[in-house]
Protein backbone atom coordinates (compact mmCIF):
# COMPACT_ATOMS: atom_id res chain seq x y z
CA UNK A 1 0.00 0.00 0.00
CA UNK A 2 2.75 2.38 0.37
CA UNK A 3 4.87 1.89 -2.23
CA UNK A 4 1.10 2.42 -3.96
CA UNK A 5 1.21 5.84 -2.63
CA UNK A 6 4.42 6.55 -3.27
CA UNK A 7 4.77 5.59 -6.95
CA UNK A 8 1.56 7.84 -7.44
CA UNK A 9 3.17 10.72 -5.87
CA UNK A 10 6.17 10.20 -8.30
CA UNK A 11 3.56 10.02 -11.07
CA UNK A 12 2.20 13.47 -10.24
CA UNK A 13 5.86 14.37 -10.02
CA UNK A 14 6.79 14.01 -13.34
CA UNK A 15 3.59 15.02 -14.91
CA UNK A 16 4.32 18.45 -13.25
CA UNK A 17 7.68 18.51 -14.58
CA UNK A 18 6.53 17.48 -18.00
CA UNK A 19 3.96 20.32 -17.71
CA UNK A 20 6.96 22.74 -16.76
CA UNK A 21 9.14 21.48 -19.44
CA UNK A 22 6.70 21.96 -22.34
CA UNK A 23 5.84 25.49 -21.02
CA UNK A 24 9.66 26.58 -20.99
CA UNK A 25 9.57 25.30 -24.30
CA UNK A 26 6.68 27.42 -25.56
CA UNK A 27 8.35 30.09 -24.48
CA UNK A 28 11.14 29.85 -26.39
CA UNK A 29 8.94 29.25 -29.75
CA UNK A 30 7.91 32.97 -29.75
CA UNK A 31 9.63 35.80 -31.28
CA UNK A 32 11.68 37.91 -28.72
CA UNK A 33 10.84 41.25 -30.18
CA UNK A 34 12.21 42.84 -27.42
CA UNK A 35 15.73 41.02 -27.98
CA UNK A 36 15.14 41.54 -31.78
CA UNK A 37 14.84 45.51 -31.84
CA UNK A 38 17.80 45.95 -29.02
CA UNK A 39 19.76 43.65 -31.80
CA UNK A 40 18.66 45.75 -34.31
CA UNK A 41 20.02 48.88 -33.07
CA UNK A 42 23.29 47.49 -32.51
CA UNK A 43 23.66 46.61 -36.05
CA UNK A 44 22.26 49.57 -37.43
CA UNK A 45 24.10 51.50 -35.27
CA UNK A 46 27.51 49.89 -36.35
CA UNK A 47 26.55 50.02 -40.22
CA UNK A 48 25.00 53.58 -40.50
CA UNK A 49 27.90 55.06 -37.27
CA UNK A 50 25.20 56.77 -35.87
CA UNK A 51 25.73 57.41 -32.25
CA UNK A 52 23.17 55.41 -29.31
CA UNK A 53 19.94 57.09 -29.11
CA UNK A 54 20.69 57.91 -25.88
CA UNK A 55 24.26 59.17 -25.92
CA UNK A 56 23.59 62.54 -27.92
CA UNK A 57 26.12 63.35 -29.99
CA UNK A 58 28.93 65.16 -28.46
CA UNK A 59 30.77 68.39 -30.66
CA UNK A 60 34.36 68.93 -29.82
CA UNK A 61 34.86 72.08 -28.23
CA UNK A 62 37.35 74.32 -30.15
CA UNK A 63 40.60 74.29 -28.89
CA UNK A 64 41.13 78.35 -28.34
CA UNK A 65 45.07 78.85 -29.53
CA UNK A 66 47.09 79.80 -26.94
CA UNK A 67 50.44 81.61 -27.31
CA UNK B 1 10.94 11.15 -2.76
CA UNK B 2 13.47 14.28 -0.93
CA UNK B 3 15.96 12.91 -3.55
CA UNK B 4 13.56 13.60 -6.55
CA UNK B 5 12.56 16.91 -4.81
CA UNK B 6 16.16 17.97 -4.92
CA UNK B 7 16.52 16.77 -9.04
CA UNK B 8 13.55 18.46 -9.96
CA UNK B 9 14.20 22.06 -8.17
CA UNK B 10 17.87 21.60 -9.95
CA UNK B 11 15.87 20.78 -13.29
CA UNK B 12 13.70 23.81 -13.06
CA UNK B 13 16.58 26.22 -12.32
CA UNK B 14 18.89 25.19 -14.93
CA UNK B 15 15.87 25.36 -16.87
CA UNK B 16 15.14 29.08 -15.83
CA UNK B 17 19.06 29.85 -16.47
CA UNK B 18 18.58 28.37 -19.86
CA UNK B 19 15.32 30.50 -20.86
CA UNK B 20 17.12 33.78 -19.26
CA UNK B 21 20.04 33.59 -21.58
CA UNK B 22 18.03 32.52 -24.95
CA UNK B 23 16.17 36.47 -24.57
CA UNK B 24 19.17 37.98 -26.33
CA UNK B 25 19.32 37.38 -29.83
CA UNK B 26 22.19 36.27 -30.77
CA UNK B 27 24.02 38.50 -33.64
CA UNK B 28 27.86 38.12 -33.25
CA UNK B 29 28.72 35.57 -35.22
CA UNK B 30 31.23 35.34 -38.12
CA UNK B 31 28.49 35.56 -40.61
CA UNK B 32 26.58 38.40 -39.16
CA UNK B 33 29.54 40.31 -38.77
CA UNK B 34 31.00 40.00 -42.26
CA UNK B 35 27.60 41.00 -44.00
CA UNK B 36 27.45 43.86 -41.26
CA UNK B 37 31.16 44.97 -42.55
CA UNK B 38 29.92 44.96 -45.98
CA UNK B 39 26.73 47.28 -45.46
CA UNK B 40 29.13 49.72 -43.44
CA UNK B 41 31.50 50.00 -46.42
CA UNK B 42 28.84 50.51 -48.68
CA UNK B 43 27.44 53.08 -46.10
CA UNK B 44 29.68 56.03 -47.24
CA UNK B 45 28.47 55.49 -50.54
CA UNK B 46 24.64 55.21 -50.04
CA UNK B 47 24.44 58.06 -47.65
CA UNK B 48 24.50 60.83 -50.22
CA UNK B 49 21.97 58.88 -52.07
CA UNK B 50 19.70 58.72 -49.17
CA UNK B 51 20.13 62.64 -48.33
CA UNK B 52 19.60 64.01 -51.98
CA UNK B 53 16.16 61.33 -51.99
CA UNK B 54 17.48 59.29 -54.85
CA UNK B 55 17.26 56.22 -52.63
CA UNK B 56 14.89 55.32 -49.57
CA UNK B 57 14.29 53.51 -46.64
CA UNK B 58 11.76 50.94 -47.21
CA UNK B 59 9.11 49.71 -45.09
CA UNK B 60 10.21 46.13 -45.83
CA UNK B 61 13.49 46.39 -44.42
CA UNK B 62 15.09 47.23 -47.93
CA UNK B 63 16.27 50.07 -49.60
CA UNK B 64 14.65 51.49 -52.86
CA UNK B 65 15.32 53.44 -55.64
CA UNK B 66 12.92 56.29 -55.40
CA UNK B 67 13.88 59.10 -57.49
CA UNK B 68 16.10 58.23 -60.33
CA UNK B 69 16.22 61.77 -61.43
CA UNK B 70 18.47 63.18 -58.48
CA UNK B 71 21.03 61.22 -59.79
CA UNK B 72 23.07 62.40 -62.61
CA UNK B 73 22.76 60.12 -65.44
CA UNK B 74 25.95 58.69 -66.07
CA UNK B 75 25.78 57.36 -62.02
CA UNK B 76 22.28 55.65 -62.43
CA UNK B 77 23.52 52.45 -63.52
CA UNK B 78 26.31 52.63 -60.08
CA UNK B 79 23.53 53.72 -57.80
CA UNK B 80 21.23 50.87 -58.82
CA UNK B 81 23.91 48.25 -58.48
CA UNK B 82 24.76 50.03 -54.80
CA UNK B 83 21.09 49.43 -53.97
CA UNK B 84 20.82 46.09 -55.25
CA UNK B 85 24.00 44.97 -53.41
CA UNK B 86 22.55 46.22 -50.31
CA UNK B 87 19.54 44.21 -50.58
CA UNK B 88 21.47 41.15 -51.22
CA UNK B 89 22.97 42.18 -48.06
CA UNK B 90 20.21 42.75 -46.01
CA UNK B 91 18.06 39.46 -46.71
CA UNK B 92 21.06 37.90 -46.29
CA UNK B 93 21.52 39.14 -42.98
CA UNK B 94 17.94 39.10 -41.65
CA UNK B 95 18.40 35.08 -42.30
CA UNK B 96 21.40 35.05 -41.33
CA UNK B 97 20.01 36.37 -37.58
CA UNK B 98 17.39 34.23 -37.81
CA UNK B 99 19.17 30.84 -38.58
CA UNK B 100 22.18 32.23 -36.22
CA UNK B 101 19.37 31.88 -33.29
CA UNK B 102 18.22 28.04 -34.41
CA UNK B 103 14.45 29.64 -35.92
CA UNK B 104 14.71 30.71 -39.05
CA UNK B 105 11.25 30.96 -39.19
CA UNK B 106 12.18 34.25 -37.15
CA UNK B 107 12.85 35.82 -40.37
CA UNK B 108 10.25 37.48 -41.27
CA UNK B 109 9.34 39.32 -37.78
CA UNK B 110 13.24 40.03 -37.84
CA UNK B 111 13.14 41.98 -40.91
CA UNK B 112 9.89 43.85 -39.90
CA UNK B 113 11.94 44.92 -36.63
CA UNK B 114 14.79 46.10 -38.55
CA UNK B 115 12.18 47.52 -41.01
CA UNK B 116 10.81 49.46 -38.07
CA UNK B 117 13.96 50.37 -36.89
CA UNK B 118 15.58 51.40 -40.03
CA UNK B 119 12.97 54.16 -41.11
CA UNK B 120 12.51 55.49 -37.01
CA UNK B 121 16.26 55.99 -36.87
CA UNK B 122 16.67 57.57 -40.79
CA UNK B 123 18.45 60.68 -40.23
CA UNK B 124 16.75 64.15 -40.97
CA UNK B 125 15.87 64.74 -44.57
CA UNK B 126 15.83 61.12 -46.03
CA UNK B 127 13.15 59.64 -47.06
CA UNK B 128 10.98 56.61 -45.34
CA UNK B 129 8.06 54.66 -46.69
CA UNK B 130 4.50 54.68 -45.01
CA UNK B 131 1.45 53.43 -45.70
CA UNK B 132 2.94 52.95 -49.76
CA UNK B 133 3.99 56.63 -50.25
CA UNK B 134 7.35 58.29 -49.36
CA UNK B 135 7.52 61.21 -46.42
CA UNK B 136 10.95 62.80 -45.72
CA UNK B 137 12.47 63.05 -42.10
Amino acid sequence: MRTNVASHANKIWIVMAALALSACVTINIYFPAAAAEKAADKIIEEVWQTPKADQPATTEPAVKETK
Amino acid sequence: MNAMMKILVSLFVLLFAFNAGAVDLEVNTPGVNAIKQSMQARHAQLAPHYASGAVGIASDGMVALRDAGAVPLPQRQAVNGLVAAENRDRNALYAEIANANGHPEWEGEIRNTFAQRWMQRAQPGWWVQSGGGWSQK
